[in-house]
């Protein structure tokens, strides 16, 4: 190249004013390059052009890219807090009759009464019973010289098999009264300050003054939890861990209330739910969607499902428009005006009620979403086309008595190529404007259906459906993530088309000036 | 001229009656789950009739045992008489509910058309005399952002930013919460207040189609013979703009505004839904999830002659601005 133009300069002039070397021709340029270069001087319609480009990328090559798949859906633990069981600090006596005895609730009663009074004895039918404080809330209840009941406030559960009379006597009595072993019946027995009852080592029971009342019946709750559990509330913390047998471990709460002066304590489980609306973060940049789908891949796959449902139904409209509209144009007559009247009755129905009463029509009977988007497509496609058909026959009319036509004509051309040979491409100006502008009407279109849930369905994504979760008023003001950018990418998608549009209608305009 | 507007009227009438039958036959088509839904609640109360009773009893209480034909031809003889029977939804008669609902959405659509005139109008001039100019590129690109905002996100946008970010609106409603105790001025201007923001969606969203029309028809008179005539004249700019160029940018611009003034009883669907203003487009919508077939039909009809007429009026309008068009 560069040794040419060297060529070129070092020649003579007069040589230079014979040569038929490109620069020296007068610049002609077909009239494609000349709306091309009409369009590219539009700034408007080069950023148009761009956003469509970055929009089609992102469409249709970013589904390859982004690592998920349309409906792939993420998980994450969630520590959720159950209630696990309620606790209960013992301020009621319990009674326990010695073997082969009977203390009833009328001598409970009477026993109340008259520990409340601090009374050494009471009477009931002519037997008098006396009260023998043996430890701290400890006391046990003679008639006679024998012993037949005893009344306590802690509470001994045992470990393993029933604990007799005699050992609950003497464990309590020990415990009320703060010694860490003792005899009964000839055994050994220790107890250390959590109130375990050990016999060589062995736990036995253990005493304590909470009851633990599990939530869900299937549940029993272990000593040691018992323990743990009584530790902290003793300690008054909110929190404890623990680990139970299956080596899991399960955090707890622990909520005072102080009316029922109780504790009730919540255990926290994880569980394995969707990751739905979660933040913006490295691995979702966009977030996920509230059935815990990436946002962006959603983005990307709805703006495919979109913009080819655009395609489509611009197409099936361009088809219909200019077949009927050609017919109507260049035969005239009947066949125009029975076109044209159709056209006029087509733009009488409004289309926006038709569709949502359809939609909500293919909701009742339960369309598979598929199908619907089929029908979707059929029925926008089938309701454009009367403004289509109605610019057809204008340019066709026009077009109709010029010269060249009528030349085709005494050249004895088979109408068909008259029409789709020498009419239809002087039509094609209009119509790639026509086409690009009403591709980002269908588009808004489809998307408002999908917003109002009437269009495209839930396992396929589309910029509209993305959006319909702004319908929770929460989603709207915590989650702009979810509907921000799909609102985003439709306004672009759209303005694309049109800034196009709107150029190309400038670039085709032979009275321009630029 | 007269004989040229009974010619359309009629013509619009058998209009009309197509529209309105292809819809008939496409409602009657749909499944009626309406009727079957209270068919299958009224069988349900205790000691009721079966349900394929209720269903039969319902069916000819609404006209829809009969075939499509006759059915619509019953519909028609009572629509003619001025009969759109109850809506199913309201349990009300049809004209009762629409004449409830219909000013509201006038207002709102007449004062959204107010603004859009005194916006495109004046914005569609600049642009089109300073063509190629950075005002021109500005007000192009704001009409096509206009028209390229999908009602709803901007509508939820505008929500968000003035409704739940700076408390300005209520999200939702025609009236707040105390518009029982308010006084008259109150209350009126309760009311208005919840309007701005439908109204501003409006306003914005349908802005720019004007906005380019006027541009589109001013570009094209500055380029015609008589204007040049005028510059070679000697006037001034001014007066080539605002008396020669202008006023002939009015023909079509009058034929066009005059034939969207019955649009403005079409009320704004989405607009009306997203604000729960309950106006005849939040109205019908709710109508149309219900399967509200009486109502449907009326709304549908009368969106087919509100269609009909406004192209009527912008035809006439064109005859009767322009003087050089003469309608045979």
């Amino acid at each position: 190249m560069s040794d040419n133009k060297d060529k070129i300069r070092t020649s003579t002039p007069e040589e230079e004013q014979l040569s038929l070397n490109d620069d020296r021709r007068v610049k002609v340029l077909s009239p494609g390059a000349m709306v091309v270069k009409r369009f590219l001087r539009n700034r408007l319609a080069v950023i148009g052009m761009v956003m469509l480009i970055a929009m089609f990328l992102f469409s249709f090559v970013g589904g390859f890219i982004s690592p998920y798949g349309e409906d792939e859906q993420f998980y994450r633990y969630e520590e959720q807090m159950k209630e696990y069981a309620g606790v209960v600090r013992n301020n009621d006596f319990r009674y326990t009759a010695a073997e082969g005895e009977k203390f009833d609730s009328v001598l409970q009663a009477k026993f109340q009464l008259a520990a409340n009074k601090q009374a050494e004895s009471f009477e009931y039918k002519d037997t008098v019973y006396k009260i023998t404080a043996e430890g701290t809330d400890f006391y046990s209840i003679s008639s006679g010289d024998k012993m037949i009941a005893i009344a306590f406030k802690d509470i001994i559960n045992a470990e393993n098999s029933e604990i007799s009379f005699v050992l609950k006597y003497d464990a309590l009595k020990a415990y009320t009264n703060g010694e860490t072993s003792f005899t009964s019946e000839g055994k050994e027995y220790a107890l250390d300050e959590d109130g375990n009852l050990s016999e060589g080592g062995n736990v036995v029971a253990c005493i304590s003054r909470f009851i633990v009342s599990p939530v869900s019946t299937d549940v029993t709750v272990g000593r040691l939890f018992k323990e743990q559990l009584e530790e902290s509330i003793n300690a008054g913390s909110e929190e404890f861990k623990f680990t139970d047998e299956d080596g899991k471990e399960y955090v707890y709460q622990i909520t005072y209330d102080a009316y029922t002066s109780s504790w009730s304590v919540k255990q926290g489980t994880q569980t394995y739910v969707y990751d739905g609306y979660a933040k913006p973060s490295r691995t979702h940049l966009l977030g996920t969607d509230k059935n815990g789908m990436d946002m962006l891949t959603r983005l990307m796959y709805g703006g495919r499902v979109s913009l080819i449902i655009g395609f489509i139904v611009v197409f099936i409209e361009t088809a219909l428009g200019v077949a009927l509209g050609g017919v109507a144009g260049y035969f005239g007559r009947w066949a125009d005006n029975l076109i044209m009247r159709i056209v006029d009755i087509f733009y009488c129905i409004p289309s926006l009620p038709l569709m949502i009463i359809i939609g909500s029509a293919m909701d009742a009977m339960k369309v598979d979403p598929q199908i619907r988007m089929l029908y979707l497509m059929l029925i926008l496609g089938f309701l454009g086309w009367p403004s289509i058909a109605r610019l057809v026959r204008g340019q066709i009319l026009s077009l109709r008595e010029q010269e060249f036509m009528t030349a085709t004509e005494a050249c004895g051309i088979r109408v068909s190529r008259r029409i789709f040979r020498h009419l239809i491409p002087n039509v094609i100006p209009q119509l790639i404007v026509t086409c690009t502008m009403s591709l980002g009407s269908t588009i808004i279109m489809e998307s408002t259906l999908s917003f109002l849930g009437l269009g495209v369905k839930f396992p396929f994504a589309s910029w509209g459906n993305i959006i319909t979760d702004v319908n929770d008023a929460f989603v709207m003001t915590h989650y702009w993530f979810i509907w921000i950018p799909a609102g985003i990418c439709l306004l672009i998608a759209v303005l694309g088309f049109n800034f196009v549009g709107d150029g190309l209608r400038d670039a085709f305009d032979p009275k321009m000036k630029r | 001229m007269r004989k040229y507007i009974v010619k359309r009227i009629l013509l619009s009438i058998g209009i009309l009656f197509c529209v309105t039958f292809i819809i008939y036959t496409l409602l009657r088509c749909l499944p009626s789950s309406y009727v079957e839904n209270m068919a299958m609640q009224l069988a349900q109360q205790p000691g009721a009739k079966p349900y394929e009773e209720w269903l039969d009893q319902l069916n000819a209480s609404y006209g829809l045992d009969k075939d499509i034909v006759p059915g619509y031809l019953t519909w028609l003889s009572d629509a003619v008489r001025g009969e759109f029977g109850d809506s199913w939804k309201f349990t009300v008669p049809v004209l009762e509910k629409f004449n409830d609902v219909i000013w509201l959405s006038f207002v709102m659509s007449a004062i959204a058309f107010i603004l859009e005139l005194l916006i495109a109008i004046p914005l569609g001039v600049i642009a089109a005399t300073k063509q190629y100019s950075r005002a021109d590129y500005a007000i192009t690109a704001g009409a096509l952002i206009g028209i390229s905002l999908p009602t709803f996100f901007f509508a939820t946008i505008l929500k968000l930013v003035f409704s739940v970010k700076l408390g300005w609106f209520d999200l939702f409603g025609l009236v707040g919460r105390d518009y029982a105790q308010l006084d008259a001025m109150g209350q009126f201007l309760d009311k208005a207040n919840h309007l701005v923001l439908p109204i501003t969606t409006l306003v914005i969203v349908s802005v720019g189609s004007l906005m380019r029309y006027t541009r589109t028809n001013m570009l094209e008179v500055l380029n015609s013979d008589y204007i040049r005539t005028a510059r070679a004249k000697g006037l001034s700019e001014n007066k080539v703009i605002y008396q020669h160029a202008f006023r002939n940018t009015l023909i079509p611009l009058v034929t066009i505004v005059g034939g969207s003034l019955p649009g403005l009883f079409s009320g704004a669907l989405i607009t009306e839904t997203l604000f729960g203003i309950p106006g005849i487009g939040y109205t019908s919508y709710q109508c149309m999830l219900a399967g509200d077939i009486p109502f449907f039909m009326f709304y549908m009809a009368f969106m087919a002659i509100l269609t009909l007429a406004g192209n009527l009026i912008s035809d006439i309008l064109y005859a009767v601005v322009d003087p050089r068009v003469r309608i045979a």
